[in-house]
């Protein structure tokens, strides 16, 4: 693996310009004023109560993500391009989705094979030939990013089911503003606080047609032993529409309601955090409690907006995700813009055979793994953890995709022993409305705090940082 | 043959409560073999009720029904003519390529058992998956015994193989789970069966399976019965397992002390019922 590409110091080791305010900062601070504001920004971290839950912990406590307060910095020149390329991808994976639940004429051409999607446990059979309001499916998509030198993004992942971490980008914002006013007075810095209005913008221009001028927004949520309860309750709060659960909405002939003090009081969209599965037990998981019995029916009489929509969650596919330069072609008719990773998909056995015999150089994921779990990194694995991989590959082929081990670029980041580069990856959230799609510039950039780490994971020891993007 | 058939769900709640929602599949549609002369849908309950299509291309009916109410009775009735195919369906809606009916759902997984089963009926039949359905439908027949007090609604497969006991419904989902093992698509069907002995009163609907056989199409298997479906079955509703076919789905809000009664007369047309 070559060496990182650091974001700071460039390849040639000189300051690239979009960090020359902050190099020249760092190398004004005194290490204990540096460190005095970190803990400051912990101690309001805790106090405003951001915490989440690793799952499959024996002490599934609610913990508190690192919170680096060094800066990533992007030049408004890369962010253009980033932005353009994002547009693309999200314009691309709604015309998928439509499309699998629809025409399906990429299946029909060839270009995906039909039993990726018809087999897939998150394609959802029930969504075929109904029709969803806009014909928008992924209204809100986390597209995982990462960069390996100057000029070259890639797309790790898309998320375009329920993504989640907007909120770290929101509240990362706002203390370091509070923390570091000098270094926002030296540095023209877009604006992400918009974030909650063009969500509800976006939100409220997907309300289906039938619904009132003002449409009613809700953002459903599974409750508070859900690990991204904080988010949900945040992001209400922000928007300003109901936080509700599922015993809070009712259907009646078709049309969901809320209950309020004033009685039954119609919804137009719900923004649901809540998955597939659980959302309505008549057409779901029937055990399922969290969810509005009817919903579905409401949904598919185009009575209500689901954003996003049901099934999306076949995006989310590494094996699907390993297709995206071409449906992008297939049905923008234009180059990606933004690279995918090269990507061997087990299923196929000609890639199962040259990735059983790279394994130690290789990246083994799930298919429908998130959140870095079941996961093989070649280089750093130990012979044992490789041979238990190997055995794990050969039984479910189907279920794992592989890929090169990229060198992440790196950022400064405040460590034990003052500053030092640690590997990031970057995940901007795509709005998409009726009207247009909407992207604050940045988003949340998670930061691999362990040396030489390239798992930038909360559940997995990853911190989070602020993400500038240099106006002009 | 004519069959006259009537289907009724009646609850009964100690406590009333304050509303219920549904869906129903009740409602069988044309096909090769098959021919809805007239069929009927009634509630109890004065609401307004919405007839849908689902992805499968299942009539669905949806209600909310606003309480309080002791009894909510859902009833459908209707003759439908039939004829035999030979177990072969065609005509019907197929709104998606046989391949996704290989799809694992919680109710169908083949546990190792189940794969032993399916793996020992391919070994002694080989490549003919007309033969080896046969072989699956004739194993099961023989092997579970119908009992209708140890599974219910949320037995899976696996758990309903390892009892050797079950109704319809697990002896169905057994069958699909040892097809879907073996490569071979297969769904769940709900409907009615009208049986020879001349007994019309049946506690419940009737399930069985159809596998998508290649040049065949689909054909029917009634595992239960160990037969193939002839006239005497009735086609309803079909899913990848009971839960995508399921007669009602519904929840209750408030209300308590529910109990459901269920009463299915299935006789041939113009002819005088015995009970």
């Amino acid at each position: 693996m070559a060496a990182a590409f650091d974001e700071m110091k460039g390849q040639d080791g000189g300051v690239r310009p979009a960090y020359g305010e902050l190099a020249r900062w760092l190398g004004e601070v005194p290490p204990d004023v540096l460190d005095y504001r970190r803990r400051e920004a912990e101690l309001i971290f805790r106090r405003i109560g951001i915490t989440f839950a690793v799952y499959g912990e024996a002490d599934a406590q609610e913990r508190l993500i690192p919170f680096d307060v060094i800066p990533r910095i992007m030049a408004a020149s890369e962010w253009r391009l980033l932005e353009k390329g994002l547009t693309q991808r999200v314009k691309a994976l709604n015309a998928f989705i439509k499309d699998i639940y629809g025409a399906r004429e990429i299946l029909r051409a060839g270009v995906v094979p039909d039993d990726l999607i018809f087999r897939n446990p998150a394609f959802r059979p029930e969504m075929s030939g109904q029709p969803v309001p806009h014909d928008l499916y992924v209204h809100v998509a986390g597209i995982d990013i990462v960069r390996v030198d100057a000029d070259t993004f890639y797309v790790l992942e898309d998320n375009a089911r329920t993504p989640s971490g907007v909120s770290y980008m929101l509240e990362n914002r706002e203390i370091m503003m509070r923390l570091f006013p000098e270094l926002f007075s030296r540095h023209r810095i877009a604006p992400v606080e918009n974030y909650p209005d063009e969500l509800l913008a976006t939100l409220t221009s997907v309300a289906p047609v039938s619904a009132s001028r003002e449409p009613n927004v809700v953002l459903l949520t599974p409750g508070v032993f859900n690990s991204a309860y904080y988010e949900h309750s945040f992001l209400a709060d922000k928007l300003g529409v109901e936080l509700v659960e599922g015993r809070d909405l009712f259907v009646k002939d078709e049309i969901v309601y809320m209950r309020t003090t004033q009685g039954p009081k119609r919804v137009d969209v719900i923004y649901r955090r809540i998955d597939d599965d659980f959302l309505d037990p008549l057409t779901f998981r029937p055990d399922s409690v969290l969810g509005v019995p009817g919903l579905m029916a409401a949904y598919q009489a185009g009575n209500v907006t689901l954003a996003n929509a049901v099934g999306t969650g076949i995006a989310d596919d590494k094996a699907v995700y390993s297709f995206m330069p071409a449906i992008v072609k297939f049905y923008l008719g234009e180059e990606p813009l933004l690279k995918n990773v090269p990507t061997w998909r087990c299923r196929e056995e000609e890639h199962l055979a040259y990735v059983l015999d790279h394994l130690h150089e290789l990246v083994v994921k799930e298919v429908h793994g998130s959140g870095g779990y079941g996961m093989l990194i070649g280089p750093a694995a130990s012979k044992v953890a490789i041979e238990q991989f190997r055995a794990k590959l050969k039984t479910a082929p189907k279920n794992f995709i592989a890929q090169p081990t990229l060198a992440l670029s790196t950022c400064p980041t405040c460590v034990e022993a003052g500053v030092a580069p640690r590997h990031v990856d970057l995940r901007p959230f795509v709005l998409t409305g009726r009207d247009r799609v909407r992207i604050v510039p940045g988003g949340l950039t998670r930061v691999a705090l362990k040396e030489g780490s390239l798992v930038v994971n909360s559940s997995q020891g990853g911190g989070t940082k602020d993400t500038w993007v240099l106006d002009g | 043959m004519r069959i006259r058939i009537s289907h009724a769900t009646t609850y009964h709640y100690d406590t009333p409560p304050t509303g219920v929602t549904q869906v129903l599949r009740l409602t069988p549609r044309n096909h090769d073999g098959q021919y809805v002369a007239h069929w009927r849908v009634d509630l109890s309950d004065n609401c307004l009720v919405h007839q849908h299509e689902d992805a499968f291309g299942n009539i669905t009916h949806a209600f909310t029904a606003e309480g309080p109410f002791s009894t909510l009775s859902v009833s459908v009735e209707g003759e439908v003519e039939t004829q035999d195919t030979h177990g072969i369906v065609s005509g019907t809606i197929e709104r998606f390529p046989p391949g996704l009916y290989l799809r694992e759902t919680d109710l169908t997984q083949a546990d190792a058992s189940i794969v032993d089963f399916a793996e020992t009926a391919r070994a002694a039949n080989g490549g003919d998956t007309l033969a080896l359905l046969h072989a699956l439908l004739a194993a099961l027949n023989r092997e579970i015994t119908f009992d209708t007090d140890p599974t219910h609604t949320a037995t899976t497969a696996a758990e309903a193989f390892a009892l050797r006991r079950g109704v319809c419904q697990d002896v169905t989902h057994i069958f699909i789970a040892a097809a879907r093992q073996l490569g071979i698509p297969a769904r769940y069907v709900g409907g009615h069966f009208y049986r020879a002995d001349g007994v019309t009163a049946q506690e419940a609907g009737h399930a069985w399976a159809e596998a998508h056989i290649e040049n065949l199409g689909w054909v029917g298997f009634d595992p239960t019965n160990g037969i193939s479906t002839t006239a005497a079955h009735v086609r309803v509703a079909v899913g990848l397992d009971y839960l995508g076919a399921a007669p009602v789905r519904g929840t209750r809000y408030g209300g308590a002390g529910e109990s459901l009664k269920v009463a299915v007369n299935v006789a041939q047309a113009r002819v005088q019922a015995q009970t």
